[in-house]
């Protein structure tokens, strides 16, 4: 696994839209080439035979049967929103359309 | 500012197209993908939403069953294989039209791949198009821009969201790059994306109304000069939703990416925006940093695996091939191959066979989509399906018909009344005064008098040359204002010629 440099923490930090000074930059990089060294045994650890895990729990097929169950009201929905409008969830202009 | 853009027969002798088509299905459940609120299109804003759909904290998705099992006979019926293992992931993105931050996606393992369809052009040529993958998500959410001009994002003031449509079951079907179209690639853009709504309607596990956004095509375009073999650089046109647009963005496309290329600039890989008004697009936002989704496998939710039996037993469930189909509803109704190329061609084969369905005959429900729909479709410039007429009112137009209450001519006019929102045909009739003159003494007086007026057709006529008699059927339909059966008309004048019919 490659080590984790400041560019690559500030790169993420813009991904998750978190603000970061210089100085958190920089000790961010420093704690997370930690973590990234430490996980490093896995990769040794684990081959290229060995399929990623995706869950922890030997468990698959957790399903539900396809019936309505329980919804919120329009006015419980919005309960937590910082602004609404007819019913909507109001939010800023977004400039960027995804 | 529009784009430049080449003629399209100047682009096709200079370039060779590469298209790609990322064509999402959202399924009709009862429920939502991962959690039990219902799946309901057009309901009052965030009333079919619970606290998984809002990605509230410390909620767990559950996977639907249903969902599953619609995925699975898509990939089939898709030619796929079923993977024997798969899991979720999730998608990272800042957008306000899911609350999570992020979609519950697929991404190294999606549930099938590897498949094709074979498509077949309106000349009957089979075009292969092969499928990469098709994988489950779940729908985003509904955004309206206030403000600004006219709905469109640039210049409104701020946003509504509507989470009803947040974690719907989709399934995103993916191609492989298609290569050697040609001049035919629109039309193949067409046709796929009419096989793949085909399909999902067939197996009844879609609505399939791509005005409600339950199909919804992104098209991918490049060019590349004939002869090499690397592609071009592509643009993506997003939510291109009508069969209509998907191959008038494609020609658009094309066109464009031709221009540029000639004037020897360089494309710049970015998402387009299709406008219907204008058929052009319009740059959207360009490829970047910001495409960098940080997957990785859903904690929240256990991998799906879909034994041998379990596909055995679903692909025992699917319905008769679209080929097959076809072939099987001819034979019904009668057409002859050319009748039903053509009524394929025009996109009316379903609703002809719902408009059987209702009641009418074969020659009828052609008829009426052929002859009166599809051409007020094309000016409405619209898929035929979308122009609002219901099977249930050619049934009663042709009723009129057959009884001799109006004629042929009245009844379109009666259906573009309805098509306006005036009433149901027996409403219109009733308030436009219809009826159709069965008086035989007035029609034999027009009669005579267009016999008069056109002494040589009559004459013909009596020398057996029947075929002239349209031109007196149409001097008494004239002299009538419309008013009269022409078959009655028909008859009158043959019996008063003394010539056999």
């Amino acid at each position: 696994m490659a080590a984790i440099n400041r560019e690559d923490v500030a790169h993420l930090a813009r991904l998750a839209h978190i603000e970061m000074s210089s100085d958190e930059l920089d000790r961010m990089a420093g704690e997370l080439a930690v973590i990234v060294d430490s996980v490093k045994s896995v990769s040794e650890a684990a081959g290229d035979g060995v399929p990623a895990t995706s869950h922890p729990i030997p468990l698959t097929n957790v399903f539900r049967e396809d019936v309505v169950g329980h919804t919120l009201s329009a006015e419980q929905a919005l309960s937590g929103a910082p602004d609404a409008a007819q019913n909507r969830f109001k939010v800023p202009a977004i400039l960027d359309e995804a | 500012m529009s784009d430049a853009t080449l003629s399209f027969e100047e682009a096709m002798e200079k370039y060779d197209p590469v298209l790609g088509f990322e064509v999402h299905v959202e399924l009709n459940t009862k429920t939502k993908m991962f959690s039990s609120a219902p799946n309901v299109f057009g309901d009052e804003p965030n009333t079919n939403v619970n606290e998984v759909d809002l990605g509230l904290p410390g909620v767990l998705p559950v996977v639907n069953r249903a969902a599953i099992e619609s995925s699975i006979k898509i990939g089939l019926a898709l030619n796929c294989s079923i993977a024997e293992s798969c899991t979720f992931a999730r998608k990272q993105y800042f957008y306000p039209d899911t609350p999570k931050n992020f979609q519950t996606s697929q991404y190294e393992d999606p549930i099938a791949f590897d498949g094709y369809l074979d498509i077949e052009l309106s000349d009957g040529t089979v075009f292969r198009v092969e499928i990469e993958r098709a994988h489950m998500e779940e729908d985003a959410g509904k955004l309206t821009h206030m403000g600004g001009a006219a709905g469109r994002i640039q210049g409104a003031d701020y946003s509504l969201v509507d989470y009803n449509r947040s974690g719907v079951p989709l399934v995103e079907i993916v191609t492989k790059p298609i290569e050697g179209a040609g001049s035919r690639a629109p039309e193949l853009a067409k046709a796929y994306v009419a096989a793949v709504r085909e399909i999902v309607k067939n197996l009844g596990v879609s609505d399939a109304k791509m005005e409600r956004g339950n199909v919804r095509c992104d098209a991918n375009v490049s060019l590349r000069p004939y002869g090499r073999e690397r592609f071009g650089t592509r643009s993506e046109t997003k939510n291109v939703n009508s069969l209509r647009a998907v191959e008038h963005a494609v020609r658009y496309e094309i066109q464009r990416h031709a221009a540029v290329l000639e004037s020897g600039e360089l494309i710049v890989q970015e998402t387009r925006h299709w406008h219907q008004d204008t058929r052009t697009t319009t740059s959207g936002r360009p490829k970047s940093d910001a495409d960098d989704y940080r997957y990785f496998p859903e904690p929240d939710l256990v991998p799906v695996v879909a034994s041998r039996e379990w596909v055995e037993e679903l692909r025992a469930t699917l319905p008769e091939p679209p080929a097959e189909r076809r072939k099987r509803l001819q034979a019904d109704w009668g057409y002859s191959d050319l009748e039903f190329r053509d009524v394929v061609n025009a996109g009316v084969m379903d609703e002809i066979e719902e408009t059987i369905t209702a009641g009418a005959t074969a020659s009828v429900a052609r008829k009426w989509w052929m002859g009166e729909i599809v051409g007020r479709a094309k000016n409405a410039d619209v898929d035929p399906g979308q122009l609002g007429v219901q099977p249930a009112t050619i049934v009663e137009l042709s009723r009129m018909v057959d009884g001799g209450k109006i004629n042929n001519k009245m009844a379109a006019a009666v259906l573009d009344g309805v098509l306006a929102g005036e009433g149901t045909p027996e409403e219109i009739v009733a308030a436009r005064g219809l009826a159709v003159v069965s008086d035989d003494g007035p029609l034999l007086e027009a009669i005579d008098a267009a016999l008069a007026a056109q002494p040589d057709v009559a004459d013909k006529i009596r020398g057996g040359k029947i075929q002239a008699i349209g031109a007196i059927v149409g001097g008494v339909m004239k002299a009538t204002r419309g008013q009269a059966d022409a078959g009655r008309v028909r008859e009158l004048i043959l019996a008063k010629l003394g010539v056999e019919g």
